[in-house]
């Protein structure tokens, strides 16, 4: 772990420089939003967003992603025989991930690549990709990353944490590969340790102190499961929902995806899609018969998946992290902090 | 507007405590500035939840017409218009339904709001025509008529077209000389830059589906887009897919669409996705002299014959 700092007027030039050794993804503005892209070409992140109106994930995890091909031309030896699609795991770097945004990828991790299976397309993207986090100075009224093990500065899953000092960056150096791209960039100017970390430090409690929301999940784990599956304010709860998939889309912890196969001519592919677990297609058997069949039990999936069976299964706190995307974008402002706290005090009448 | 809460709210016990009705479904207040959420009252107390306010801006029809028994619906000019398309439609019988009839002075535009501010909004509230908003920097205030969705701005129909009551006194309707002045626009483009205009139009598009689950008139019990066996459409992010997504279900709003605006409120991506719809409505005007949701006993153009169609091939 080193401090380095790095004058803005030298950030575009080593930027580009990277560009000989990595592909780059950052925040672009894209009309009123920002959007995580490649940055294709010369475009430079823009680093003083407020926020992305959808996570990173999707560099690790594109929305739609090729995973195998195969000929179907039977003159083609193996044709019929699904290979690999040859996807680009070269070295990537993505530019200013907001710290809540690199702690999901730490919670999809654990789904993605685990003792029994890897998850090959993930755990390749993941291995080529360095995080290059810029903490929240602003944080914004939806943000409760302080309450589910996040915040403005964390650094879980960071290779490298950038704080903004107006006329330059402090880049607090995490991990080797933070090191090698701050390497290829040219930024080598170290700076004291010791006044860096306090610097770092007054930061993080002047923009914590800005978070004024504050979610309560201390109760989850205690709760029975059956008894919070079966409360009884699921119904009041799905009322509003119209079941389109703006929360599980728009959150950087969501990682369920469906499998479709395609051909064109001779040459078919399989490739896997973002789904989502409000679409009554995404539990439909081939039978025609669907175990979440209705609304609500659509609506409780999210919200125990999130906060109660991810809990139980991995012991590392609940399946958010607190960006408050969701909160943002539903249509109907479906609160999932109001719904964390509705479990959180749920008591059993019997 | 704000001030017919007082009247929505004492009509809603009313009905509920003479057991008129078994809910009455309106919208209560977010937990964010600028947000609203629909909600089902069931008993007299409850009814202060209810609120009405220029952030009203889904559609409620849907709602209504998946309810057992019969309820009260707090109904704008596009709201009523797609409870009468239920009615003719069959979603929904008019005995089983109680219109409490809002007439409308336009839903604001949210996201131009938001363009205002380079932080979040914290605050908003409203007094007439002021708007009052407030983010962690600074202030302003806006008159409303310069902040409503486009769809409202065009609305002619700003008062309920069927209701049992009124919350308040109707308004006065506005004619245009030009109806659709967005579509003469799109219209105007030479064929290249109208296909781009399209193509522009659905390039952020996450396929959330937002627009249609919203859309009062997308109520079929599975939509094209989820039919499993045989699929109809493909699922990933290809354009030609997300965009015969888009365009089928314009054409399968054709001559019913109100334009009420749910499916640009909804989208999370910003797609004015009345783009599509609108050019449509503009057609069932002009080649039929029809708007969607004016009288329960019309049945919709694509779905009656008349001697007088304009197209030679079906006489």
């Amino acid at each position: 772990m080193k401090f380095i700092t790095i004058d803005k007027k030298n950030w575009t030039k080593g930027i580009d420089k990277s560009r000989g050794t990595y592909r780059l993804f950052g925040p672009v503005k894209d009309k009123n939003w920002c959007m995580i892209k490649e940055l294709d070409g010369d475009i430079l992140p823009d680093m003083e967003y407020n926020e992305s109106v959808m996570s990173a994930k999707s560099v690790l995890f594109p929305q739609s992603e090729t995973i195998l091909n195969t000929s179907l031309n039977e003159s083609v030896e193996d044709h019929h025989i699904m290979k690999r699609a040859k996807n680009d795991y070269t070295a990537r770097a993505v530019l200013g991930i907001r710290p809540y945004d690199a702690k999901a990828i730490q919670l999809v991790k654990m789904n993605f690549d685990t003792k029994e299976y890897k998850d090959p397309y993930w755990c390749d993207a993941y291995e080529a990709t360095t995080f290059v986090g810029m903490a929240i100075t602003k944080p914004g009224p939806f943000d409760f990353s302080t309450s589910v093990d996040s915040g403005p500065f964390c650094e879980e899953g960071l290779d490298i944490l950038l704080a903004d000092l107006d006329d330059s960056f402090i880049a607090k150096i995490l991990t080797p590969k933070g090191e090698s791209f701050a390497a290829a960039c040219g930024f080598d100017s170290t700076i004291d340790d010791k006044e860096s970390q306090a610097l770092f430090d007054i930061l993080r409690k002047e923009a914590e102190k800005n978070i004024n929301c504050r979610v309560e999940t201390d109760k989850l784990k205690e709760k029975n499961l059956l008894d919070l599956h079966g409360a009884s304010f699921w119904d009041d709860l799905a009322f509003s929902c119209i079941n389109c998939g703006t929360c599980t889309y728009v959150c950087p912890t969501c990682w369920c995806f469906d499998i479709q196969d395609e051909a064109k001519l001779k040459e078919s592919s399989r490739f896997r899609n973002w789904d989502t677990c409000m679409s009554p297609l995404f539990t439909r058997h081939a039978t025609g018969h669907n175990p979440r069949g209705v609304k609500v039990q659509r609506v409780r999936q999210r919200f125990m998946h999130k906060l109660k069976y991810f809990l139980d299964k991995y012991d590392q706190g609940i399946m958010c992290v607190g960006c408050g995307r969701c909160v943002k974008s539903c249509p109907v402002n479906i609160d999932i902090r109001e719904v964390c706290h509705t479990m959180n005090t749920y008591e059993k009448k019997d | 507007m704000d001030t017919c809460i007082k009247k929505i709210r004492e009509l809603s016990a009313e009905l509920l405590e003479k057991g008129e009705v078994q809910k009455v479904i309106g919208f209560a207040q977010g937990t964010i500035p600028m947000a609203t959420s629909p909600i089902a009252i069931e008993s007299k107390q409850d009814t202060e939840k209810l609120v009405f306010n220029s952030t009203c801006g889904l559609n409620l029809a849907n709602y209504a017409s998946k309810q057992k028994g019969k309820v009260a619906i707090i109904a704008k000019g596009c709201d009523s218009r797609n409870i009468v398309t239920h009615i003719v439609e069959n979603q929904i019988q008019r005995d089983q339904i109680y219109i409490i009839g809002v007439p409308c002075t336009g839903m604001v535009d949210k996201s131009k709001i938001a363009t205002l501010f380079e932080d979040e909004i914290t605050g908003f509230t409203e007094d007439g025509n002021t708007l009052r908003v407030t983010s962690s920097s600074r202030e302003e205030i806006l008159k409303k008529q310069d902040y409503l969705r486009e769809n409202c701005l065009y609305c002619t129909h700003k008062n309920p077209i069927l209701y049992d009551v009124l919350a308040t006194e109707l308004v006065e309707e506005q004619m245009l000389e030009k109806p659709f002045p967005d579509v003469d626009r799109i219209e105007a483009l030479d064929t290249d830059a109208k296909w781009q205009h399209f193509e522009n139009l659905t390039k952020n598009c996450i396929r959330c589906y937002a627009c249609r689950n919203a859309c009062p008139l997308c109520y079929c019990p599975t939509c094209f887009v989820d039919e499993a066996g045989p699929q109809w459409v493909g699922k990933g992010q290809n354009k030609t897919d997300v965009n015969t997504f888009h365009y089928l279900r314009a054409f399968h709003c054709a001559g019913r669409c109100t334009d009420c605006g749910a499916c640009v409120e909804a989208c999370p991506m910003g797609i004015n996705v009345r783009d599509f719809t609108r050019k449509l409505n503009k057609d069932a005007l002009e080649l039929f002299g029809w708007e969607a949701g004016l009288d329960i006993t019309k049945r919709p153009p694509l779905d009656a014959y008349s001697p007088e169609d304009p197209d030679d091939f079906i006489k």
